[in-house]
């Protein structure tokens, strides 16, 4: 009976952590408006993003609570501008990706509806939670996966923290790394061009000289 | 068999809540987040400029009365916290208005909840072991380590962007002051060349 209570209630549980976010942060956005947002991020990380859109109903005055035929457009650009997600998903959506190089990675939303222009007045709401590494992990779930007791789960909590630590100095390593090459680049470009553009005067100075003189001469003015 | 049920609930409703953003904000414009939130619920606002122009953003927060809670103009990095006094809708904004033609780069972390539970205690009054306790203060200490690295990221970030800006600018200017040079240059021997050739004819016409 207890073992039945918790395993029901842990059910429950699991449900509210996957329908879509409910407490997250919202946003408005107009009818084609496409909002992107940026993560940067080390390489091998997964990202989950959940969000909920509501239409502006004109007739209540409000926001209604789910419109069924809503879609929004979901693309994500890695570091590389190459497009490693671009799906349509309905009107409350999770999609998710890992990334392979790190760097930024654009994560844009567009609803591309033509619902809204007749009914809404072009006002969308939309809920959007974006979780990185290790906050992706679903702890209760991975307890009762695996059976873990309450220390053996803060084990593992700590490790997936320290792993995506870890990663995170790497990426600061081939960061900083990247930063110096244009550092030097440019000193490099600096040094060059000052040297090329004092040469290039002095030449031309000497070439209108020459010339100047050799056209008065002929002019007989010299 | 009610009453795990209702316990889930309330842990999940009191638990903590973060949600990090970083997005663009074009020139004269403003973008608003809202989250709505219950009466006596603590929330953090990071923010940070990560690209743009000056590096400044103008930044309010309002509660669901209208009423101003944090105002400041052209920021490049603030917190703010604050507890809410009423039940509704928080509003934190951020505008670009005062921009004709840099577009800001913003970093938004907005933490809501206290409460950091790792899965749901049936009895998350009792004291805890020696060892939990101690796993439980590395825990915070790794999220303060965390929290140092991306506040390492995003200055760097911005210093990156600075210094990739810096080099494409040298790049082209140096570029520009070469053309100039060679158009100054020969313009100006083409210019000298023609007064003398024109005063040449005004000579030859008037005697």
């Amino acid at each position: 009976m207890e073992m039945k209570a918790v395993v029901s209630s842990t059910g429950l549980m699991l449900l509210f952590a996957w329908l879509s976010p409910s407490q997250a942060l919202y946003f408005h956005i107009g009818e084609t408006e496409k909002k992107c947002f940026i993560e940067e991020i080390p390489d091998e990380t997964m990202v989950i993003g959940r969000y909920r859109t509501q239409l502006w109903d004109k007739q209540a005055g409000s926001f209604l609570p789910s419109t069924p035929g809503l879609g929004m457009h979901v693309e994500i650009k890695d570091p590389d501008a190459k497009i490693i997600l671009s799906r349509q998903y309905g009107s409350d959506g999770r999609f998710t990706f890992t990334s392979h190089t790190p760097g930024e990675h654009q994560i844009c939303l567009h609803s591309n509806s033509t619902k809204m222009a007749l009914f809404a007045g072009g006002k969308l709401r939309v809920h959007l939670d974006i979780q990185v590494g290790e906050h992706t992990n679903n702890y209760p779930e991975i307890a009762a996966k695996d059976k873990l007791t309450e220390l053996q789960l803060r084990a593992r909590q700590l490790l997936d923290q320290v792993e995506q630590i870890q990663k995170e100095q790497n990426y600061q390593r081939y960061r900083e790394e990247r930063f110096r090459m244009t550092s030097e680049s440019t000193n490099q470009r600096v040094l060059w061009w000052s040297i090329a553009q004092t040469f290039i005067l002095i030449i031309t100075g000497i070439w209108q000289m020459r010339h100047l003189k050799s056209f008065f001469e002929a002019k007989k003015l010299v | 068999m009610r009453y795990p049920f209702l316990l889930i609930l309330a842990v999940y409703t009191a638990s903590a809540n973060a949600t990090e953003l970083t997005f663009e904000l074009p020139d004269n414009e403003k973008q608003c987040f809202y989250e709505d939130l219950e009466q006596g619920a603590k929330f953090d606002i990071d923010f940070q400029v990560i690209a743009g122009g000056n590096y400044d953003v103008d930044c309010f927060v309002t509660d669901p009365l209208n009423n101003m809670l944090y105002q400041e103009r052209k920021k490049q990095y603030d917190s703010f916290s604050h507890t809410t006094t009423m039940k509704g809708v928080y509003k934190v904004c951020f505008s670009n208005e005062f921009s004709t033609f840099s577009h800001k780069t913003v970093y938004l972390d907005f933490r809501t909840g206290e409460d950091d539970r790792l899965m749901p205690d049936m009895n998350g009054v009792t004291a805890l072991t020696q060892m939990e306790s101690a796993c439980l203060s590395i825990h915070e200490i790794l999220k303060v380590v965390s929290d140092s690295q991306t506040w390492y990221r995003l200055r760097e970030a911005q210093d990156r962007i600075r210094a990739e800006d810096l080099s494409e600018r040298v790049h082209f200017w140096s570029i520009g002051e070469t053309i100039i040079l060679f158009v100054v240059c020969i313009g100006q021997v083409l210019m000298l060349k023609s007064f003398f050739s024109e005063k040449k004819a005004n000579v030859a016409t008037s005697t």
